[in-house]
């Protein structure tokens, strides 16, 4: 057996293999020959258009078409070409297609053939046209370099942020190239002899120097590897020159036999260089070995990071250097552990005793040797040979317990189910395990969402847990499900929600915004009804002109803020009636347009509040009105105004406190006039003891009656105003005028207030026995207090002065104690 | 490093909350050094004070922030640092202030400046708008400095939110209960999910209702937070249940210091006259300084008598005095070199006691001028019979002395409000007879302010059932003097407890509102009582068989949420019963913000 999985070695430098991958079942129009061919790398689709340069009968239309095919070659889409002249084509990192133009515009369409967008590489080029381009892998992505008509060079490193940059000019720059192409950070030129490295940020292009024994007249090809540290070079008279990409070593100098340029010239892996030259393809060694490879018709190379891919007319191979586990377990004679534990585990599984001797063979290096089956199964595209390692490794394993190689095992047959899933004709992406460990498993989820297998990409992420990445996968699914115009809402709906139940993350906003993109509004409303995020859902419906539902939506998730977008929103969209009417069902949204108004615009606050017949609110705006107010016409009216708004609100009072308000400042106004001071805006209270303060008795009393202002609230203002006028004997007076209906204690106050203790001692006797005690102490008469309170029998209030009384007056002390000791007797 | 960067006073509960200082600090910090070099911060006024508590101006200087102003309006000087960064709640009056300096400094600025805005606690669309009609956003990095809870205490914490009250019950707009739900989302976030919630009133079952929607939009996205829930109970609280212990005035400690000098983030100023100290350099300017004075429990002597009632602090402090006292003299009786040492070693710690209790002997004598008079005592003298039911029916002489005095209106408003709620309305006679009184004397803004009073139910016409008096009796929420057993004593300074403490005692006892759903009826707003599932992964700390035995050597983290805010006293409160031999609980208290029946009213009031 070890004999077959060998077949498709050859011998360079070290083992090289030609794996198949599919059978093509190409359905095209034309000879593979007459087309130029673009394969995206990581196993992606490949692109062809009929090449112009051939003379070939045109067949159908006469405009160019693009067709875009997958790797087992089936048109996924077809592109007519209706724009100017196609320089030339390749793939983004995102596996879109790039077709560039001689204009310098670049067209970008989806594998689908769905135009996304276009850009531009600037003026200069535009005017003196592309007459050579190129997408070459740099650590940035892919990038783009072109040169002109004019032997200018341009270049951008991303062609997703497209910063066009140009390259040092090479000296007499209009003589003609011979060929170039391009590295990481610039070009690679070479015009007859010569070979010139222009870089970016240099100012000048660099003749470099380099070794080569054969003559010649002029460089034909010039490839760079992929990893930019190895460059190739192929002269006229047929050498092909392999050497370290800064020219310095030499790695070999081989006589191909050709001495035309090979249609593609390109290197695989970092250790030979595959050339196509007719209907042969030869492979050479770095250190000069080669081998062909005759085809039956035209075939076409597609690069890939550590391989090259083969498609002819009936076939599609890899080409690849037998990796190095691989090479040790199956090499004939290989002594290797793996080996060894690969024929244990055969022998195992025929029953045979011999097993054990095998397996007692590698028992030292039974880890190694496991490890090394498990990685050879990865790097396997034969899912017979996978299982035959991953046989041997599981037989190996059952010697040692490691937890960190089970994990290993277990890992990476988690990944080969994946490789395998993807690779199957059905899929027809040929990743080797190497590339899928430089994409990753998101992009590996991108690249199959792209190609609309969200069935796949779902299972393929639940069975690698990966985290979100079922959402993503839902989320994409739910954004071409909007898409597919076959679809009624109401199922489209239904579908997605029933799918996306359940599924963390999930972003419907995106979908939602995705059906409205397409026009399909009520879809878009109808997904929107999923979305949790009012913050999201909101501003969307809001775009999408459904008004109330926003609102609603805004009330209900309690955020103000998003209440306050909506009704602005709305309110400039919507005529002011219409407003009105709808914001009305919406109590939160209608309190919070009032508090606007009110912050902002009293006018139409009562508009607001005339329309919903609020009397009270109204009468609030005519009031503040008022307040607001200074001249006293004006606010007679507002209260006037109010005091209608309360009449049909029936609050009695509120009528009555506007009238009065109203009828207070006309009087206010006649009293302005009077004695020239403001009176204007006080309020009643201090009115009448303005007029007291001037010596207005009569007018006092005249406005106190007509507003039937308290007795006792005007005893106590004729008190106050009296002590602060510091008309004590006016005050005596007016003690005695008659019976006071608010007692002797605030005469007392008024008194203490202005530290007037004597004036305070005429009225302490009037005072209501049951305080008296408390006002005689809050006058400092303790002595007296004390009398009192003895007079009194009361203990408590005896002990109350004393506990008041400061503490250095002793004579009083004296006193106090020596009438309680009396009442104490007494009793 | 970090670890004396930690705020002593906050890490001392059963729940860390200098967690929460550290993630908002670190969050503010990120923010901040987006901006490499020199910037100055232009502040909301509002903001600074709680923001201080997160982070200090020291350790913004550190990040770079040369200079602070205040967001007002004028004009700044011309600014030599590169960027500019505003920091600012999401209000359109402020993001005009903001539109201003901009447009002025790009006007006459020479060297390039850069525009930073920060939006405390979350980003508005609205706000964005507005400043793209002002033409400026373009000129803006917009950042969210997700800031919405402010650490005050190991056991207090606050959202800070201006008016919050007014705007949910008057304006009726929503945006605090939002604000409520988001923080507690931050709680949750931090601390883990409370398995265990209840609530009472309207707005209490407005955050529940939201912030399950909030949970379930955040549906397996988001930061998921804490592993363990660090807190057993949730109590939220509307304020609408519970007006009385507002309006009463509070009459513990740092009550009181509330009461007379207002509190501001942990700050109180001071008249300075009573801070000379003998040995002052100079007397003068420090009597005539005002003095301001962080009050937090990372001083020993204040945590011990915040709490207390304030007829108590004196005796404290005359005991600490003598402590302290003792302790300073036993340099004189020690006299080996091993004594001395530890004496010397002990030093710094007892002159900043001795400085500690100067301070508060200074601040308590303050007090005490005010408690002494005889206003102050008619003044309680009258909220206590309102409290007991006493004479709330009718006309108040005191209230109408006050009004024909002209006393300040919030005063007023205060005594009235208290005898509508305590009366569970006022005669509708009664009613009409205050409100002309008051619009007499103080002028028709004070009509308006009634009408908001009105809206919110502060006053209302009486209507059937006295609430009041049976919650009274039921609740236990007043005694008498005969009744005060010495270790409740502490805290019942006007043989008052609050029904907000009452109902936190109970759910604390009872696991739950069994044995009082009658009274729960007489309150208004719905009652929740709702179960949080635990994620699976989600460990519960207590286990649910081992609870029964565990509880017994770990205390229950119940947190109460009073929104609409909470008084001093209210904390105090529930931190005496924490305290109580026989509790098994700690009280972990976040409101919305910290006020007092002054406070409260003002917002309420009509002020253009």
């Amino acid at each position: 057996m070890s004999a077959l999985l060998t077949a498709d070695w050859f011998m360079l430098d070290s083992y090289y293999r030609k794996i198949d991958l599919y059978n093509m079942s190409w359905t095209m129009d034309e000879d593979l020959g007459n087309m130029v061919v673009s394969g995206a790398p990581y196993g992606g689709p490949i692109a062809m258009v009929r090449d112009r340069k051939q003379m070939v009968r045109v067949m159908g239309v006469a405009k160019p078409v693009i067709t875009i095919f997958n790797g087992v070659g089936s048109v996924i889409a077809k592109i007519l070409w209706n724009s100017g002249v196609l320089v030339h084509m390749g793939w983004s990192d995102g596996e879109q297609l790039l077709c560039i133009q001689e204009s310098g515009d670049v067209l970008i369409y989806d594998m689908f053939g769905a135009y996304q967008r276009t850009f531009n590489m600037g003026q200069e080029v535009r005017d003196t046209k592309v007459c050579k381009a190129q997408l070459f892998p740099n650590p940035r992505g892919v990038g783009l370099a072109v040169i002109t008509s004019s032997n200018r060079m341009y270049l951008l490193s991303n062609v997703s942020e497209p910063k066009v940059r140009s390259v040092p000019d090479l000296p007499r720059p209009n003589e003609p190239i011979s060929c170039w192409c391009a590295i990481s950070s610039g070009f690679l030129v070479c015009r007859d002899k010569e070979i010139y490295k222009c870089q970016l940020g240099e100012s000048r292009a660099v003749l470099m120097r380099f070794d080569i024994q054969n003559t010649y007249t002029q460089i034909l090809s010039i490839v760079a590897s992929q990893n930019g540290k190895h460059v190739a070079f192929f002269t006229d008279s047929g050498i092909l020159w392999i050497g370290s990409a800064d020219f310095e070593t030499k790695h070999s100098e081989i006589d191909t036999g050709y001495i035309k340029q090979p249609k593609e010239l390109m290197w695989c892996g970092t250790e030979a260089v595959v050339a196509h030259w007719d209907d042969t393809m030869w492979i050479y060694g770095t250190k000069g070995n080669k081998q062909d490879f005759p085809y039956d018709g035209p075939f076409h190379l597609i690069q890939e990071m550590d391989c090259v891919r083969v498609v002819s007319e009936s076939t599609h191979e890899l080409i690849q250097k037998v990796p190095q586990v691989v090479e040790k377990i199956f090499r004939i004679n290989s002594t290797a552990a793996g080996s060894y534990l690969l024929e244990a585990s055969r022998q195992f599984q025929n029953h045979s005793h011999k097993a054990d001797e095998y397996i007692r063979l590698v028992k030292p290096d039974l880890f190694t040797a496991v490890q090394n089956c498990i990685e050879a199964a990865a790097f396997e595209f034969q899912p017979d040979v996978q299982k035959m390692l991953i046989r041997a490794a599981q037989f190996g394993k059952c010697f040692i317990m490691d937890p960190e190689l089970t994990n290993f095992y277990v890992k990476n047959c988690r990944w080969l189910r994946v490789l395998n899933a993807v690779r199957d004709p059905k899929v027809a992406i040929p990743l080797t395990s190497v590339q899928m460990g430089n994409l990753g498993e998101r992009v590996l989820l991108d690249r199959l969402i792209w190609r609309r297998l969200h069935c796949l990409a779902e299972h393929i992420a639940s069975y690698l847990q990966l985290k979100d990445g079922r959402t993503r996968v839902l989320s994409h699914w739910a954004c071409y499900k909007v898409t597919q115009p076959h679809l009624d809402n109401e199922s489209a709906a239904r579908e997605i929600g029933e799918k996306l139940r359940n599924v963390p993350g999930i972003s419907y906003t995106t979908i939602a915004m995705k059906a409205a993109e397409k026009g399909r509004k009520a879809l878009a409303i109808k997904i929107l009804e999923y979305e949790t995020h009012s913050k999201l859902q909101v501003p969307l419906l809001l775009s999408l002109g459904e008004g109330s539902i926003a609102l609603l939506k805004a009330t209900a998730s309690g955020d103000t803020d998003l209440v306050y977008i909506v009704l602005l929103h709305l309110k400039e969209k919507m005529g002011k009636r219409d407003f009105e009417l709808t914001i009305r069902s919406y109590p939160l949204a209608h309190a919070l347009y009032i508090k606007y108004c009110a912050n902002n615009n009293r006018e139409a606050l009562r508009q607001v509040y005339v329309q919903e017949d609020e009397f009270h609110g109204q009468a609030t705006t005519h009031i503040k009105d008022a307040i607001d107010q200074t001249n006293p016409g004006s606010i007679e009216a507002s209260l006037i105004s109010a005091r209608e708004c309360y009449k049909k609100g029936k609050n009695d009072l509120g009528v009555t406190v506007c009238e009065d308000a109203r009828k207070l400042c006309k009087q206010q106004s006649s009293l302005q006039e009077t004695y020239g001071s403001s009176f204007v805006g006080l309020s009643l209270h201090d009115t009448v003891r303005k007029l007291l303060e001037q010596g207005e008795v009569k007018l006092a009393d005249k406005l106190r009656s007509e507003y039937k202002m308290p007795d006792r609230r005007y005893w106590w203002l004729r008190i106050l105003t009296l002590a602060e006028k510091d008309d004590w004997a006016e005050l005596d007076k007016f003690s005695k005028s008659k019976k006071s209906p608010v007692g002797y204690e605030p005469f007392v106050d008024a008194c203490l207030k202005y530290c007037k203790h004597d004036e305070a001692l005429k009225y302490l006797p009037r005072c209501n026995d049951d305080i008296k005690v408390k006002y005689y102490v809050k006058a400092g008469f303790y002595e007296e207090a004390a009398e009192v309170a003895f007079e009194q029998k009361d203990e408590s209030a005896l002990l109350f002065v004393q506990n008041k009384c400061p503490h250095n007056e002793y004579s009083k002390h004296a006193k106090i104690s020596s009438l309680l000791e009396r009442l104490a007797t007494k009793k | 490093m970090r670890e004396a960067k930690m705020s002593t006073h906050l890490s001392g509960g059963r729940l860390n909350v200098a967690l929460v200082q550290e993630t908002m600090r670190t969050e503010l910090l990120n923010l901040l050094q987006l901006y490499k070099g020199p910037k100055i911060t232009i502040w909301d006024e509002w903001l600074a004070g709680p923001v201080g508590l997160v982070a200090q101006y020291s350790l913004l200087k550190d990040h770079g922030v040369t200079e602070m102003f205040p967001l007002k309006p004028g004009c700044l000087p011309t600014i030599t640092v590169k960027h500019i960064v505003f920091i600012s709640r999401p209000k359109l009056a402020l993001m005009d202030l903001v539109a201003d300096y901009i447009l002025s400094l790009r006007t006459k600025q020479s060297t390039p400046v850069e525009f930073h805005l920060f939006f405390v606690p979350r980003k508005s669309e609205l706000c964005k708008i507005h400043l793209t009609n002002r033409g400026v956003l373009a000129n803006l990095t917009i950042q969210e400095f997700k800031c919405d809870i402010f650490p005050f205490e190991s056991d207090v914490m606050s959202l800070e939110l201006q008016n919050d009250f007014r705007e949910n019950y008057l304006e009726g707009d929503p945006t605090c209960v939002y604000n409520a739900a988001q923080a507690l989302r931050t709680i949750q976030q931090l601390y883990g999910i409370i398995p265990r919630v209840f609530g009472k009133g309207a707005a209490a079952k407005q955050v529940w209702d939201l912030l399950c929607r909030l949970n379930k939009e955040e549906h397996g996205q988001g930061p998921k937070g804490a592993a363990t829930s660090c807190i057993d109970q949730l109590l939220l609280l509307d304020r609408a249940v519970d007006f009385t212990s507002v309006m009463a005035t509070q009459l513990t400690y740092e009550g009181l210091i509330d009461e007379i000098y207002g509190i501001k983030n942990s700050t109180a100023t001071f008249p300075g006259h009573k801070f000379v100290s003998p040995d002052d350099a100079s007397p003068e300017v420090t009597a005539r300084e005002r003095k301001r004075i962080i009050l937090n429990s990372s001083e020993e002597l204040f945590a011990e008598i915040r709490d207390s009632s304030f007829t108590s602090v004196g005796a404290a402090l005359s005991k600490k005095a003598r402590v302290i006292k003792t302790q300073l003299d036993e340099r004189h009786t020690d006299k080996t070199v091993q004594g001395m040492k530890q004496f010397v070693s002990r030093l710094p710690q007892l002159m900043a006691n001795k400085q500690s209790l100067t301070t508060h002997t200074s601040i308590a004598e303050y007090i005490k001028e005010t408690t002494d008079t005889f206003e102050f005592h008619d003044m309680v003298q009258c909220e206590e019979d309102f409290l007991n039911c006493i004479d709330n029916e009718k006309v108040c002489t005191y209230i109408e002395d006050l009004i024909a005095q002209k006393e300040p209106l919030t005063k007023v408003l205060r005594l009235i409000c208290l005898q509508c709620v305590t009366g569970s309305g006022l005669k509708p006679k009664l009613l009409e007879y205050y409100k002309r009184e008051l619009v007499q004397v103080y002028g028709l803004n004070t009509w308006l302010t009634l009408c908001n009073l009105e809206k919110c139910g502060l006053l209302r016409p009486q209507t059937g059932t006295r609430q009041y008096a049976v919650l009274r009796k039921t609740l236990h929420l007043t005694m008498d003097e005969a009744e005060m057993d010495g270790k409740e004593k502490s805290y019942l300074c006007n043989k008052y407890t609050p029904l907000t403490v009452r109902l936190s005692e109970h759910i604390a006892k009872n696991k739950g509102w069994t044995g009082i759903q009658d009274v729960l009826g007489l309150l208004p707003g719905q009652t929740v009582d709702e179960l949080q599932t635990l994620q699976p992964r989600m460990a519960r700390r207590n286990s649910i068989s081992s609870e029964n035995s565990s509880s017994m050597e770990n205390p229950r983290v119940i947190l109460v949420f009073f929104i609409g805010g909470c008084t001093y006293q209210e904390i105090s409160a529930l931190r005496t019963i924490s305290q109580q031999e026989d509790s098994n609980v700690e009280f972990v208290v976040l409101t919305t913000k910290l006020i007092n029946g002054n406070t409260f009213i003002e917002s309420l009031m009509e002020t253009d």
